[in-house]
């Protein structure tokens, strides 16, 4: 008799997900699925407010990568509003954005995925969480709990507020930065290099010993797309998406907010709340790329800071094209974390940062607007429809975890069928299972959408386990 | 020559204070730094009593007073923090809160609210009736100020300062009970109305439900404290 194995909820991730093996009459396994199980919302009651109070609003969407929507959303504003905000809240805004990027790869690659590349796959539930990390190796924890604050804090400097700040608005950013503020975010940058340095230099030691999961964690040729700028720098606030092949070969480039929806478009599966982005020019599902930072890493020739270039040159050296296995997204991580503080110490460099003109006013001068932005785990779109007083007629997001879908899904049954042998699998294996999702380190909460109507399915089940009867809707 | 002062005495939570005839219990009472929480009573204007949180209780009545319009009386014994009454105010309060759509996260006010502020005070913390989420519109016409009625409590104090202090009176209530609406003109869009554009009215507001458009998140504060010096200077013309 067919077996399925539930996994639920799948633990160390942002958001509720549940993944489902099914397994065939000889036990081995026949198909899997990664399902986001809860819906919020968010573009349907979004409809009827003001366009400008859109990126406070989207903001509330998720409490660890507020600071994408915030600015996806103003860059939307921006384009119904057509005006170009000054240079300077552009590089304030990139600089929030670099210090959430960092702050939640910290809390991803230490909190959530350290305790089983550290502890080991197969050790004690119990024990396998970031206290458990701290207390085998102090500093590691250290390291993490301190790139995470150095993140926050930043974030908390220059909008006030940890979660759900405010300060980015469509036109700029509502406060010039204070000199102080620039001088004490300096000041806090020589641990965090200490702090990345030493966690980069232990997954390198540790990653070796991960060549049986390197082989099947969501391995294989797919497309990738991120942001990228003109001389092919890795970017995170401005730029054009870049969509390249399994092979490297540059598939579709200069993917404005505008061209987005003429290029992506997104089918919906019965089993999830989260929709599956795709490459319209070939189709659902060959068309599904990966987001985030793998892709971006793939992607860029260079990061445009020393160390982090550094560390780019060692990581393409693991493959000839493209890296494909998504446990590489951990590697991707440090080395972004280590781009992010760069960049931040590159940013504040500069004088003109002080500069007083921050924001520029418009009113609604275009119906229509999308804005992206690179969001810690893949690219973020947002696209609104308003009417002449600027009231939001319809929304829409593309978030990295919908366009990471497919692979998730994919990943999850090429694992799968590597450990669950003959109906057999243990507590370690189904946490194999756990960890390739990790490696996405997808956000649910944001991920969530519905379109039309939503397929809802009850199953009446016997006591010994049985289907007695099944009402789909 | 003598000046004939009325003076009058009453007793207010125990205090013994003295008070010219015709003021009201909430003026007299923050002459003597007591507090009574108020919310449609704003100074400058006009009262009407329509929040009813100023709610006092006299001496050898069994009815409950609003304290911004009840008028000082020789001998009057006036509570206005009892159990009863702090009761009524969460509520009051409570009811408030159900009856629109108030999402203080997302608020303009969010931090600089007076409804929330009060909540606050009063110690609400949660509502226990059902929230009504009626659905209800959002002006967006007029070019510099934003009118939500979600966050509207009608405490009317936009009415009043626009008739009178601007003297437009271009706001006014549509509607009777719960379907109460603050309207512009005969229900005109803001931006089509007779509008002076001052913006007394958003600086009044208690709540986000009337606020500039360029303040965005929780960036508006408000400072309603322009209007008694308003009247001075114009007693004194």
């Amino acid at each position: 008799m067919s077996q399925t194995i539930t996994i639920d909820p799948v633990t160390r991730l942002e958001g509720h997900g549940k993944i489902t093996i099914q397994l065939n009459a000889q036990g081995e396994v026949e198909n899997a699925h990664f399902h986001v199980t809860q819906v919020r919302g968010f573009e349907r009651f979004s409809e009827g407010r003001p366009y400008y109070e859109m990126p406070g609003l989207m903001a509330r969407v998720c409490g660890i990568c507020p600071v994408s929507h915030l600015i996806a959303s103003a860059r939307a504003c921006e384009a119904i509003m057509s005006v170009r905000i000054p240079s300077t809240a552009s590089r304030l805004r990139n600089m929030l954005n670099l210090a959430q990027m960092v702050q939640s790869h910290a809390l991803s690659f230490f909190y959530l995925s350290s305790p089983d590349l550290l502890l080991g796959m197969e050790s004690d539930p119990a024990t396998r969480h970031i206290f458990g990390v701290t207390a085998a190796r102090p500093e590691l924890g250290r390291a993490g709990i301190g790139l995470r604050r150095f993140g926050q804090y930043i974030i908390e400097l220059l909008a006030e507020k940890r979660i759900h700040p405010g300060w980015v608005v469509p036109g700029g950013v509502t406060e010039p930065l204070a000199p102080a503020k620039r001088d004490e975010i300096l000041s806090m940058i020589p641990e965090a290099y200490t702090h990345i340095g030493l966690a980069l230099d232990w997954y390198k030691k540790i990653a070796d010993g991960f060549k049986a999961e390197i082989e099947v964690f969501a391995n294989f040729p797919s497309l990738f797309m991120s942001l990228i700028n003109e001389d092919e720098s890795i970017e995170f606030n401005g730029g054009a998406l870049r969509l390249i092949g399994p092979g490297g070969g540059i598939i579709d480039d200069g993917i404005t907010a505008a061209k987005f929806t003429e290029v992506i478009g997104e089918a919906v599966e019965p089993y999830s709340y989260t929709k599956f982005a795709y490459y319209k020019p070939l189709g659902y599902p060959e068309g599904s790329y990966r987001v985030g930072p793998l892709a971006r890493l793939n992607i860029v020739k260079s990061m445009g800071t020393p160390r982090a270039d550094k560390e780019l040159a060692e990581f393409k050296q693991l493959a000839s094209g493209p890296v494909l296995s998504s446990f590489y997204y951990h590697h991707a991580r440090l080395i972004e974390i280590l781009y992010g503080i760069e960049k931040i110490e590159q940013i504040l460099s500069d004088p003109l940062i002080l500069d007083k003109q921050v924001r520029a006013t418009a009113g609604v001068n275009r119906f229509e607007g999308a804005g992206q932005a690179e969001a810690p785990r893949g690219t973020l779109h947002h696209h609104y429809k308003v009417d002449e007083n600027g009231k939001i007629l319809w929304a829409n997001l593309v978030i990295a975890t919908g366009q990471n879908n497919n692979a998730m899904n994919r990943g999850i049954l090429q694992a799968a069928r590597q450990y669950v042998k003959e109906g057999k699998f243990t507590e370690g294996i189904l946490n194999r299972v756990e960890a390739v999702v990790r490696t996405f380190d997808p956000c649910l909460s944001c991920s969530t959408h519905a379109f039309g109507q939503m397929p809802l399915a009850l199953s009446l089940v016997s006591a010994s386990g049985e289907v007695v009867d099944r009402v789909v809707r | 020559m003598s000046v004939e002062v009325d003076v009058k005495t009453l007793e207010i939570d125990g205090h013994e204070v003295s008070a010219s005839a015709g003021q009201t219990i909430l003026a007299v009472a923050r002459e003597n730094d007591i507090p009574i929480p108020t919310l449609c009573h704003i100074d400058g204007l006009s009262d009407v009593g329509a929040c009813r949180l100023c709610l006092v209780e006299i001496a050898g009545s069994n009815k409950l007073m609003p304290a911004c319009v009840a008028t000082v009386q020789e001998g009057m014994v006036v509570s206005t923090n009892t159990e009863r009454l702090q009761k009524h105010r969460r509520l009051i309060l409570e009811m408030l809160f159900a009856e629109r759509n108030h999402i203080c996260s997302v608020c303009v006010s969010n931090g600089h609210c007076e409804l929330q502020s009060l909540a606050q005070e009063q110690g609400v913390t949660h509502v226990r009736l059902p929230y009504r989420y009626p659905e209800l519109p959002v002006d967006v016409s007029h070019e510099r100020f934003t009118a939500d009625h979600n966050r509207c409590i009608l405490c009317t104090r936009c009415v009043r300062v626009c008739a009178e202090i601007e003297g437009a009176h271009v706001w006014d209530v549509m509607g009777r009970g719960i379907d109460s609406l603050v309207i512009t003109d005969l229900h005109d869009e803001w931006g089509k109305s007779s509008c002076t554009r001052c913006g007394k009215c958003v600086q009044v507001c208690p709540t986000g439900a009337l606020f500039d458009k360029s303040k965005i998140g929780s960036e508006h504060p408000k400072y309603p404290d322009f209007l008694p010096y308003l009247n001075l200077m114009r007693e004194a013309q």
